[in-house]
């Protein structure tokens, strides 16, 4: 027989009855301190480079350098993502196939270490010394398209494998709501035209096919918010 | 379905008690469960979450913070030692069991207007309710209000006991509403300013209160009266289920629709209706016209987050999500309440009819003091609403108190 | 040591759609219901308002509201030849977490599978003969008719916005002419339809076809429902899947059943409580109640007179295998039946370019579609076509988030300038139209566990080993070549079809149906549940989900994962209670 005391006593975790509400409480983001950063400043200005080549600055409009993509990486690496906090990082560890996804030991933030470390080498072993952001932009389409198809070859590293993530977190960076370092005045959204953080289209259900132009919002606002 | 049969013979047969003290077919506990509900004793005696009519609840008055009494019949820390005459004495004249003065904080300027009959329901109910043991704290008033001698000079201006008496010259309805929104209901509690020692304004009788950090608006239903736009069946549906067309209750409403006006008759709450449609307000001056640009920035914040409920030209979602255009809240003088669920959200009231507990997100994380009073500004300001500007400084001070810190 | 905590009638493992179907039936029937929800708390106004809900990166691309891959994922390999290797992150599915489980973040396309489906093997052998070596398809054991009311129930309780196709056996127009009968209208009218709807619904009706409006379980107005709960109206702001709604519009658990459940004396729910095993007596035939574990790591044993299973389908299959309940199945010798039968669905689509129409597809909402049903199940004749079964064809505006959603047509670079401007240039004037194909099941597709890798408490994760099979590629090829017939007639500047093919990918997004492990049917021989959903061993556990069907269908499964939980509940409530046992006899 267990003690009657031990019974009653409540389990842990939470035992909720009705619906909870606590008036001014909300899940918020959490937005990224800017002063959390990860890349060294070689680093920085290699992944700059690469992203501004994965979405280039031309007349149809800012890129990726606009949109400030490197400092988004920059903060993801530094916090959870990088980590890989919420990623099943138990090994061991093999290569797969490629329909088993992410198979790399390291988190992303050391994915990221590791290839660029691998990249400048690269770059600095067979371009006269020079660094990958010092390179020509035809010349820097070319190794990445190398890394890509995994032609280029990175010691301890796979090469496509930090390829695809610098262009997901570059395609991220973009188009993510600014609150999260890139997408920088909403420059992604503006160029393609997403009018951003919003929950009410009722008013435009009958477009039949028309443009709407729709201001874009992000989560922290815009400028027409303020009373000047 | 509701009980509404025994409960509609009470009605009248209260009525009547109220006059003429006939006996009626109606169990005294009944009648006596059914008065507790409609005067809402569990609201102020009951901390949110803990035993019912134990008291302990803090109430927040200018004057400093009130616990109330355990009234149920613990003999040490209740009501257990007190007699009938003693319950009578409190609800009537508004002294303790010792003789020393109550604070007007327990409504008794109210219920000093229910007959003898209906005081001794009540005290019979309450004494079928499982006795809990609970001491109040202390109050925390300032000299000299904790003097309860004080409270009798407050008496002598303010307060004269009396049952109520019904006015022959209007119906019986009238009179049925009259009384339970002046007595049991206590309605001016909230919905009626106060002068400096905290006395109704006679002036001002249910033309909108304020209390606990909260802005009651006018709920007269006459002419120029906060409830203008209402039909009685509009009052009845609002009372009965927490929303109507025009409106949905939360914060302090919530808990006298959910503990009180929920469960009373039809009857009952068609009378308190043919009542307030009888009183007039007065015409306002139209305020001020906002700053354009303030208007314009309030537009922006708008469309961007409150149109997805409250749509876009403010006419909400009636009984989901409430019209903004002809609010009572959002029109009230006082823009304490627009601004409050602005900061920290509202959420209406789970009734037996509407259990949803639709809420209101919190935007105080989100919006700064400025953009809180630009948008409060344009929908005070919009769609025939004309509760004027709100300046940042008001977002300010209320954010800084609700946080705990100093207006 | 586990602390023993006092008895309830009911635990109910995982509180999402299932187990809030289950909880307010079984309450309503008075009895004393516990439900252990491994996630948190999660409510409308505090942890998806519109104040930060529209947030792509954080809910989707960082998985705020699935399961943490980081505490548990599975593994997973395309065939025996291989080995499984943990989904470090998800990809293709995303299963969910928390209060209201993978119901939050639908999408609220609520179908209700075709009266064939119910009976694929025996119907399709009728018609076609023989099914396929390697081909374990079977019959529910249940049939469309009995679950017809339960159908109308859950779409009640959802408000469901629609229009009827066969009305008590009279077809209508503008419904779908091949659902099976109804006993009643939707309860809501069907969305409003955008530019993209119209476009393909003209171009179906060109080639003869019907389409109808997607059943949805976004508000086309103010709704409440059969509990006096209200749903407001759907403001299409395009954040529906894989985010939680922000106004209310959504069916879900809680805006839909725990505003009535939440305040029941009789109901408890505990988060943050995860179930390690069903305990059962010394026969091993019944089950004694959980062992549950919280977030401090403190065990508890929590006895119970019945114990259902209501997580996510990969879930309940693997918890049965974790505690021993049947025989885990071994495609080898194709003995035993937990983790038989896993099925997925395989989706395509047909991409639609316009020269100088916007689609605008921010517009959206989850399950605003038009749809056409002549290819799915048995509603066409498959004779010489190589394969059974079939999928819906449809054209949805679900959504313009941008990371995830930016057609380029066919041959722009997956980078750079080229990529740009392709995407600038079609992001606001591009639709598309998807199937969504079944899934039949093969012997050597299943669920086992994993003999490597362990999960947070060191138990083994589950094993996936899928691929698509024979049936599944000739049946893609098909309803895509349907669907570029469409999307060509669709007054578009040029088509890119998406075909699905190569093995199955575990990456890309697909569907979150997954199916099988823990399969219903006629007898003990072939199936885990009766048609109960009362596991034929220990007759006092029961499975809810997906996970119980012998074989997925064209369709999302939510509609018929609903309606099965309303039938067992009704056995339950209305049999088993009078007399707790096996409720079929083996």
């Amino acid at each position: 027989m267990l003690a009657s005391a031990a019974i009653a006593a409540p389990a842990f975790g939470r035992t909720i009855s009705g619906i909870p509400w606590v008036p001014g409480l909300a899940d918020r983001p959490a937005v990224p301190d800017p002063a959390r950063t990860f890349f060294t400043a070689a680093e920085r200005a290699c992944v700059r480079a690469i992203s501004a080549r994965l979405i280039p600055s031309d007349d149809t409009g800012p890129g990726a350098d606009e949109a400030d993509v490197v400092t988004f990486i920059d903060r993801q690496l530094a916090g959870f993502f990088g980590r890989g906090e919420r990623w099943y990082m138990k090994g061991p560890f093999s290569k797969g196939t490629d329909e088993q996804g992410y198979q790399s030991e390291s988190p992303p933030a050391g994915l990221y270490r590791k290839a660029l470390a691998a990249l400048d080498a690269h770059c600095r072993g067979s371009h006269d010394g020079k660094a990958f952001d010092e390179l020509d932009a035809g010349v820097q389409d070319d190794i990445l398209a190398a890394m890509e198809d995994g032609e280029l070859e990175f010691e301890g590293v796979a090469a496509p494998a930090f390829f695809a993530l610098v262009l997901e977190n570059t395609i991220e960076g973009f188009f993510s709501d600014p609150i999260y370092g890139g997408n920088r005045d909403m420059a992604g959204w503006r160029l393609v035209g997403f009018p951003g953080a919003r929950y009410d289209y009722r008013d435009y259900l009958d477009h039949d096919g028309k443009r709407l132009d729709i201001p874009p919002v992000g989560l922290a606002g815009r400028s027409e918010w303020k009373t000047p | 379905m509701r009980k509404s049969a025994p409960l509609l013979i009470a009605g009248s047969a209260l009525l009547g008690s109220a006059q003429a003290g006939q006996a009626n077919d109606f169990s005294q506990l009944e009648r006596g469960r059914y008065l507790t509900q409609a005067g809402n004793c569990q609201g102020c005696h009951t901390p949110p979450g803990e035993e019912p009519f134990a008291g302990s609840r803090a109430l927040e008055t200018p004057f400093g913070l009130i616990y109330t009494p355990n009234i149920t019949f613990d003999t040490e820390t209740g009501l257990g030692r007190w007699t009938k005459d003693d319950f009578w004495r409190a609800m009537h004249e508004g002294k303790a069991k010792d003789g020393s003065q109550l604070y007007p904080a327990f409504p008794y300027p109210h219920f000093t207007k229910m007959p003898r009959e209906d005081v001794d329901a009540i005290y019979d109910y309450l004494a079928t309710l499982d006795p809990v043991r609970k001491k109040k704290p202390e109050n925390e008033l300032p000299f000299p209000l904790s003097w309860r001698t004080t409270v009798k000079g407050w008496n002598m201006t303010f307060f004269e006991p009396g049952v109520f008496r019904p006015d022959p010259a209007k119906s019986q309805e009238w009179n049925r509403g009259a009384y339970l929104v002046e007595g049991p209901g206590h309605c001016s509690g909230c919905h009626t300013e106060k002068n400096l020692l905290g006395a109704d304004k006679k002036s001002r009788h249910l033309a909108g209160g304020k209390l606990e950090n909260w802005a009651a608006p006018d709920i007269r239903g006459g002419r120029h009266g906060g409830l203008e736009a209402w039909s009685k069946a509009a009052i009845v549906e609002f009372l009965q289920t927490g929303r109507n067309a025009h409106s949905a209750a939360f914060s302090i409403m919530s808990e006298v629709i959910s503990y009180s006006t929920q469960h009373m008759t039809e009857t009952d709450l068609a009378a308190i209706a043919t009542y307030l449609k009888d009183l007039d307000g007065e015409e306002r001056a139209a305020p001020a016209t906002p700053d354009d640009a303030v208007m314009k920035a309030g537009a922006a914040i708008y469309f961007d987050n409150c149109s997805a409920c409250h749509v876009s030209d403010g006419s909400g979602v009636p009984r989901f999500f409430p019209p903004l255009a002809g609010s009572g809240n959002v029109n009230n003088p006082d823009a304490t309440t627009v601004i409050r669920v602005i900061l920290e959200g509202a959420r209406a009231v789970p009734t037996k009819r509407h259990p949803s507990p639709l809420t209101m997100p919190a935007f105080g994380w989100k919006l700064d003091d400025d953009g809180i009073a630009a948008v409060a500004t344009y929908v005070r300001s919009s769609w025939g609403n004309s509760g004027g500007a709100v300046e940042a400084d008001e977002v300010r001070d209320l954010r800084s108190l609700l946080a705990g810190g100093p207006p | 040591m586990a602390r023993k905590l006092p008895p309830v009638d009911v635990v109910l493992v995982g509180f999402g759609w299932t187990g809030a179907i289950m909880a307010q039936e079984l309450t309503e029937a008075g009895l004393e219901v516990l439900a252990l929800e491994r996630g948190g708390w999660r409510d409308t106004p505090t942890h998806f308002p519109p104040t930060l809900a529209p947030d792509e990166l954080r809910f989707y691309w960082r998985h705020e509201m699935f399961q943490d891959t980081a505490r548990e994922t599975l593994t997973f390999r395309n065939n025996a030849s291989q080995t499984a290797l943990p989904m470090r992150r998800w990809g293709s599915f995303l299963p969910g977490s928390g209060v209201g489980g993978s119901g939050v973040h639908w999408n609220g396309q609520t179908f209700r599978f075709l009266p064939s489906d119910f009976i694929a093997a025996s119907h399709n052998a009728d018609r076609y003969g023989p099914l396929p070596d390697g081909m374990t398809v079977q019959d529910y054991g249940v049939t469309y008719d009995e679950l017809e009311p339960h159908f109308d129930r859950f779409e009640k309780l959802c408000g469901i916005g629609g229009k009827a196709g066969n009305l008590r056996g009279a077809l209508q127009a503008g419904g779908n002419p091949f659902e099976g009968r109804r006993s009643d209208e939707y309860p809501n009218p069907p969305m409003e339809m955008t530019f993209a709807q119209k476009q393909f619904g003209a171009a179906a009706a060109e080639l003869g076809l019907k389409p109808f409006p997607a059943p949805s379980a976004n508000m086309s107005r103010p709704y409440t429902n059969p509990l006096g709960v209200q749903l407001a109206p759907c403001t299409y702001c395009g954040f529906c899947e894989k985010y939680g709604c922000g106004n209310y519009s959504k069916a879900i658990p809680q805006t839909t059943i725990l505003p009535v459940l939440m305040g029941k004396p009789n109901f408890t729910l505990k988060t943050h409580n995860e179930v390690l095993e069903i305990r059962r007596d010394s026969s091993g035939r019944r089950a004694t109640g959980v062992t549950h574990v919280d977030v401090h790591g403190e065990v508890f044993e929590q006895p119970a007179g019945i114990v259902i299973l209501c997580a996510y389908p990969l879930q309940n299959a693997r918890l049965m295998m974790l505690s021993g309940i049947g025989r885990t199945y071994d495609p080898r010798s194709g003995e035993g039946l937990v983790g038989k039968n896993y099925c997925y669905q395989v989706v395509s689509s047909v991409d639609v370019f316009y020269e100088d129409r916007y689609t605008n597809q921010f517009v959206g909402a989850g399950a605003l579609g038009m749809v056409i049903d002549e290819y799915n199940g048995d509603n066409f004749d498959h004779a010489g076509l190589g394969f059974i079964g079939g999928g819906y064809l449809a054209c949805w505006t679900t959504n313009a988030r941008p990371i995830e959603t930016h057609r380029t047509p066919e041959g722009t670079p997956e980078w750079g300038a080229g990529w740009k401007k392709a995407v600038k240039e079609n992001f606001l004037k591009s639709t598309s139209v998807s199937t969504h194909g079944a899934s039949m099941a093969y012997a050597q597709n299943h669920l086992d566990l994993d003999p490597i890798y362990t999960d947070v408490y060191g138990r083994p994760l589950l094993r996936m080993t899928y691929d698509f099979t024979p049936n599944d590629r000739a049946m893609t090829a098909y309803l895509t070549d349907r669907a570029r017939e469409i999307a060509a007639r669709m007054g578009g500047r040029e088509i890119k079809v998406n075909a699905r093919e190569g093995a199955y990918d575990s990456m890309p997004y697909q569907t979150t149906h997954n199916t099988g492990g823990t399969i219903m049917g006629s007898t003990p021989q072939n199936s885990v549940v009766n048609r109960y959903l009362q596991s034929w061993d220990v007759p006092n556990l029961f499975v809810m989900g997906a996970g119980v069907f012998p074989q997925n269908a064209g369709y999302n499964p939510t509609g018929t994962v609903a309606a099965l939980t309303y039938w067992a509940a009704e056995a339950i409530r209305s049999r088993y209670l009078r007399d707790p046992g096996p409720m079929v006899q083996a």
